[in-house]
């Protein structure tokens, strides 16, 4: 499967999207906007709370090409970060009291600087988050000695899995992708990532494969650690949900399959004002693979970088000021705030 | 009025019941919503039962409702079908144990 930016599809234009969103039809046209949603609960202009999450896209390769990505990447995508700008992460990161990296991607282990800077993020002290789509730690021998790589430098794994059962999770993100997952998964719990009595924290993510929105993630993660533990005594310590925002090939799933006005009204009237307060873009910043600087990693996708008045690249990393910036939105913000809320560490909601 | 019975759309309207009698409906959705609530049973499988008696009532809108509430309760596509299998069961066994009656029938009406 290409990417929809490699088939030139009209929907690889972020501001086709946005219109896609804002204008497609006349029931589209009449929700809601999410500002005026954020007004009625005295939210607007959305600010942030402080910045604790630093996320860094390191780039848009990929060895899959998942349905529902919304980053859009794939094998055919060459964006990557330079070792430079990797470089002005750390600078900032050295003038930051931020205490987290968040290392996402397509696979975040793909770039070819990636193991450098994850042992230079860990001498500041930096607690660090990969977010791996497993698959990956099964492939390339290079890719294989991973799981040890991250053991050693105590990084968190966040990893993708949709769900527990082969065939919804193929579905999703290709075929074979389950049983890669369990292989990796199972080596990550043989070095002693997901047990108790270590600190090696394994997280999974879980999302729709479809249109629908997920379910409680208590006991989601109830029942995928009975049927994980049943299946294949797999262990891992959270499962994160999160819900599916309608941009890039999500979008393109729910315009093909008619969902695209049922899914939007189903995340406008789930609007959740507790879900609302709580939303990432608070409390992270997105770096993208060439430096800009975003709210969250969906407006990176949409190429809305930070306000104006806040400093726009890395090398230009001021705190005080990104602190103090109005967050873009617009209406795929619906997805972060819909019922228990969503975010990349899961619901949001107290 | 419509040209069709059932239209997809009505399923928003159910809350709407209460237009023509709101005190009943006001009853009957307390006691809804405190059925499908968490309690010894879990809320997906309580999605699960719902979804095979859809089934067994033949209802497309609880049907599309729990289909959908299944799926986001996180049951997989073998469990739900398993539900309504498990709805089959019961509809052909019920007519099945009436052949019992059919039998004791002619058995009192045969020489």
């Amino acid at each position: 499967m290409k990417s929809l930016k490699t088939l030139e599809h009209k929907l690889s234009d972020p501001a086709y999207q946005l219109d896609v969103l804002n204008n497609y039809s006349e029931a589209l046209k009449n929700q809601p906007k999410f500002k005026e949603k954020l007004e009625e609960i005295d939210l607007s202009p959305l600010k942030p709370t402080g910045i604790e999450i630093f996320q860094m896209n390191v780039g848009y390769m990929c060895n899959m090409t998942c349905k529902h990505c919304h980053v859009d990447a794939g094998p055919d995508r060459d964006e990557v970060m330079t070792k430079e700008t990797f470089e002005q992460c750390l600078e900032a990161l050295e003038n930051s009291g931020v205490e987290t990296v968040d290392l996402t991607g397509g696979a975040p282990e793909m770039n070819p600087h990636f193991r450098w800077f994850v042992e230079e993020a860990s001498k500041l002290g930096k607690h660090i988050i990969v977010r791996s789509n497993l698959t990956i730690l099964t492939t390339a021998p290079k890719y294989q000695a991973l799981p040890e790589f991250f053991a050693e430098h105590g990084v968190e794994v966040t990893c993708s899995l949709p769900f527990y059962s082969k065939s919804r999770t193929d579905r999703q993100r290709g075929e074979g992708t389950y049983d890669k997952s369990v292989e990796a998964l199972k080596k990550l719990n043989e070095i002693g990532y997901g047990k108790d009595d270590t600190d090696l924290e394994l997280n999974l993510v879980y999302n729709p494969a479809g249109a629908f929105l997920p379910g409680d993630q208590e006991n989601m993660e109830k029942e995928f650690k009975r049927q994980l533990d049943r299946k294949h005594g797999i262990t891992f310590n959270n499962l994160f949900t999160i819900t599916n925002l309608p941009i890039s090939r999500y979008l393109n799933f729910l315009m093909e399959s008619g969902n695209l006005e049922e899914y939007m009204d189903r995340l406008i009237t789930s609007f959740n004002p507790a879900a609302a307060k709580g939303v990432m873009c608070r409390d992270t910043i997105s770096i993208g693979w060439d430096g800009t600087l975003y709210d969250c990693d969906f407006n990176q996708m949409l190429e809305m970088p930070v306000a104006d008045n806040a400093p726009q690249h890395i090398s230009e990393w001021n705190e005080l000021k990104l602190n103090n910036r109005q967050i873009k939105v617009n209406q795929h913000c619906f997805g972060c705030t819909a019922g228990a809320g969503s975010s990349c560490g899961g619901t949001t909601a107290e | 009025m419509s040209d069709t019975y059932y239209n997809p759309k009505d399923l928003k309207k159910f809350e709407d019941v209460g237009e023509f009698g709101p005190e009943l409906a006001e009853k009957f959705f307390d006691y809804y919503g405190a059925v499908f609530e968490e309690g010894a049973l879990t809320a997906r499988e309580k999605a699960l039962i719902a979804l095979a008696v859809s089934h067994t009532v033949q209802c497309p809108y609880c049907i599309d409702a729990y289909t959908t509430e299944s799926l986001e309760k996180g049951a997989s596509e073998e469990q739900m079908m398993e539900a309504v299998h498990v709805a089959s069961a019961i509809r052909g066994g019920s007519s099945l144990v009436h052949g019992v009656q059919m039998m004791n029938k002619t058995k009192d009406l045969s020489m």
